[in-house]
């Protein structure tokens, strides 16, 4: 066991291993992270099995550090994600991601009538319960809450 | 307050409401002031509310200020598919403080921020109305000479009532003890139970309104037939929340009856000739209050109190 999972992380010499995302999340997560915009050599898998959550998947992207905002944006898709920041193929620390304050552009209003979702408005919403996961919009101010999680 | 957008009530501090009733009650005592004779306002309805845009209109020329706007989306550059933020940016370049009121939740908001002038909500879908809360708050201190320590009912549909909720939050600053009054299908909803419990606001929760006599405010709203999932719980409740003269009898001297208006029938005809009932003078205290938010958001507060 610990042996495959240094195969796992080992296989790129600098950047950013992105362990434990719930398998069906792993496309938001790209699409969180844009890493499908991005030049550098990316590498997906899908469907491993884990002990904590059934399948899960794992991303690894060679020479790319990202910054902590820019990570914490895929909490609400991968709350338990794992980083591992790789360099000269060391595993140099380990970080877990937060649920932030504010969640900008990524999650959609639930409510039909918001502006959001009616005037092609970029959507922000304060996180008022980070364990039940409660999104007020910053617009129509109505809770999201995970059950009615829809991604942009 | 200057130049600051009034969108939703939880925008005002308590200094701030103060400041408008003061303000609104400035314009009660001398209602023609015409102190924005240079201003321009634009008034933009994107739904048509009579009541509203009249009360407001109003208020602007007795400012002295000009209006500028439509009174419903088909006069409107909308209809031509025109975006709400494309509208915003267009009329600011034209006028110096924007009403506006607009079905979409939210939608006031967003354009306060789009603008490059201060926006009043005059009524986002079901979401804020924020200048109806500030007349209410009027109407309240005008009555019982303050804001503090009285005690509130709210009667009626108390879950969609957004006027209810608005309400609510604005007096919390005030520690009053509120009665809400409804049936169990247009309770008041848990999040602003919560948020009373979270500030240690007494309340209590009734399904029928009973003696009254220790009620300061009775503030009733519309019971909607089409609220109910079960027409017969409608129809087996309904009477329990109209109000009706005799049983205003043993309540104290200062109870005051309100309403948003337009009611239907849950004030019966017969409370309007008791000199309790104050929903019409609600209604005209829109104009003073509107004066007051629009002088304290154009900065005339010194004009004001120094003449
Ligand atoms: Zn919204």
């Amino acid at each position: 066991m610990p042996k495959q999972k240094q195969l796992q992380v080992s296989a790129i010499e600098n950047g950013t291993v992105i362990d434990h995302i719930p398998a069906a999340s792993l496309f938001y997560v790209i699409a969180i992270l844009g890493l499908d915009q991005i030049p550098n050599q990316t590498t997906f898998g899908a469907n491993l099995d884990s002990h904590k959550f059934g399948k899960k998947a794992i991303i690894k992207v060679a020479d790319k550090f990202f910054e902590r905002d820019e990570i914490n944006k895929i909490s609400l898709v991968a709350p338990h994600a794992k980083l591992n920041i790789i360099r000269g193929y060391e595993v140099v620390e380990k970080r877990d991601v937060t649920i932030p304050d504010e969640v900008v552009g990524i999650v959609k209003c639930f409510n039909p009538k918001c502006v959001t979702n009616n005037e092609g408005v970029l959507t922000r919403f304060r996180v008022e319960d980070k364990e039940d996961l409660a999104l007020k919009c910053h617009y129509c101010e109505k809770i999201t809450s995970r059950d009615e999680l829809q991604m942009v | 307050m200057k130049n600051k957008s009034l969108v939703s009530i939880s925008d005002y501090s308590r200094d701030e409401i103060l400041k408008v009733l003061e303000l609104a009650a400035l314009f009660e005592a001398r209602p023609n002031q015409p102190l924005l004779r240079d201003k321009v306002v634009a008034s933009l309805f994107f739904e048509p509310s009579t009541r509203t845009r009249l009360s407001f209109e109003t208020a602007i020329n007795r400012l002295g200020a000009r209006v500028i706007g439509f009174t419903d989306a088909s006069s409107s550059s909308t209809t031509k598919g025109e975006t709400l933020k494309d509208t915003i940016k267009m009329v600011s370049n034209y006028a110096d403080l924007i009403v506006m009121r607009h079905p979409l939740e939210g939608s006031a908001r967003y354009a306060s921020e789009q603008a490059r002038v201060p926006v009043i909500n005059a009524g986002d879908g079901a979401n804020q109305h924020p200048t109806q809360t500030l007349l209410d708050l009027y109407s309240i201190k005008k009555t019982q000479g303050t804001l503090d320590n009285l005690n509130i009912y709210m009667v009626g549909d108390l879950k969609y009532g957004r006027t209810v909720h608005s309400l609510l939050m604005a007096l919390s600053h005030f520690n009053p003890t509120f009665y809400f009054v409804a049936p169990k299908e247009l309770a008041m909803p848990r999040e602003y139970k919560i948020f009373l419990k979270e500030r240690g606001i007494p309340f209590y929760e009734l399904f029928e309104m009973g003696k009254l006599d220790q009620a300061d405010i009775l503030y009733m709203t519309r019971v909607q037939k089409e609220r109910f999932s079960d027409p017969m719980e409608y129809e087996r409740v309904k009477n329990a929340y109209v109000l009706r003269n005799a049983m205003l009898n043993g309540t104290r001297d200062n109870l005051r009856v309100l309403h948003p208006l337009p009611r239907v029938n849950e004030i019966h005809v017969d409370v309007d000739s008791n000199p309790k009932a104050y929903y019409f003078e609600q209604a005209e205290n829109g104009v003073y209050t509107r004066m007051g938010i629009i002088a304290a958001i154009m900065g005339l507060e010194s004009e004001l109190t120094n003449n």
